[in-house]
């Protein structure tokens, strides 16, 4: 079944708060072999001008898989997480993501299509903080794989 | 213009991914059990393509000197990186070419990601303001 056009262009109210810890930083840069100090010491992230431990390029997935879940998980849409994987990815940063961070994210839906037998579904999340400070934009398109 | 940065290789096991899992959320078990993969059509096991970009991001803030030098950064998923359950894993092996450098001092840097000889990315590039 194709994806339900009437989701393109639809916006969705932010998600609660996520609350960046300097711990699951730590965690994330452990579990990708990031060893540099600006990773894992407050006092060297400081030192080179952040304000905490600061967070890989691509740590902002954490944040909007989960918050991407308000629009594959919804029955209307039609997708079968179980047919999908990853096509396209891409960040825009404003700044990176530090420890101490109180990040809303405002999920979109920019683009559904069909080719091939497959459907394309590319999300944008607007990572801000709680003040509304951008911080970065998040693209990702799902490939739902034809059923043969 | 058009250098070639020092290729990285980077090693990737059944325990990476399951640290990367945790550390992610991204419990998708294609990653972790060959029996839900094979039974989608893959391989095996599959590394998660954040996984794999997350690789790639570290060869691109070395390169960059800072994790904040990174500006934008994209990829497209072009197949996926197989990972056996041996001690040796498989490997992935990242290049990048400076594309160009712009006048506010930007730097297009174009990234190739390859395991077992096959490209695994494509339209693969950051833009990075070095510090």
């Amino acid at each position: 079944m194709p994806l339900d056009q009437s989701f393109v262009g639809r916006s969705w109210p932010a998600t609660e708060p996520y609350q960046v810890g300097r711990e699951k930083i730590r965690e994330f840069a452990r579990a990708i072999g990031a060893t540099d100090v600006e990773y894992h010491d407050p006092a060297a992230a400081r030192a080179l001008g952040y304000a905490d431990v600061v967070a890989p390029p691509t740590f902002p997935v954490v944040i909007t898989m989960a918050a991407s879940r308000q629009i594959v998980e919804d029955p209307a849409l039609g997708l079968d997480y179980s047919r999908v994987v990853h096509g396209d990815q891409r960040f825009a940063y404003s700044r990176p993501v530090v420890a101490g961070d109180e990040l809303v994210c405002v999920n979109s839906v920019d683009e559904i299509t069909s080719r091939g037998g497959h459907d394309f579904l590319t999300t944008r999340t607007e990572v801000t903080t709680v003040a509304g400070e951008p911080v970065v934009t998040v693209w990702s398109k799902l490939v739902q794989r034809g059923e043969h | 213009m058009g250098d070639t940065l020092e290729p990285q290789t980077f090693r990737v096991t059944r325990a990476d991914l399951v640290r990367y899992a945790g550390a992610s959320g991204d419990f998708n078990p294609i990653h972790w059990s060959d029996r839900v993969a094979t039974g989608v059509g893959l391989p095996g096991v599959i590394a998660h393509g954040m996984f794999t970009m997350a690789l790639v991001g570290r060869a691109v803030t070395a390169w960059a000197g800072a994790a904040d030098a990174v500006v934008e950064y994209s990829v497209r998923f072009s197949r996926p990186v197989p990972v056996p359950d041996t001690d040796e894993g498989t490997e992935v092996v990242v290049t990048a070419t400076v594309k160009e450098t712009t006048d506010e001092g930007l730097t297009k840097l174009v990234l190739t990601a390859t395991c077992q000889g096959e490209k695994v990315l494509s339209l693969a590039q950051a833009t990075v303001r070095k510090r």
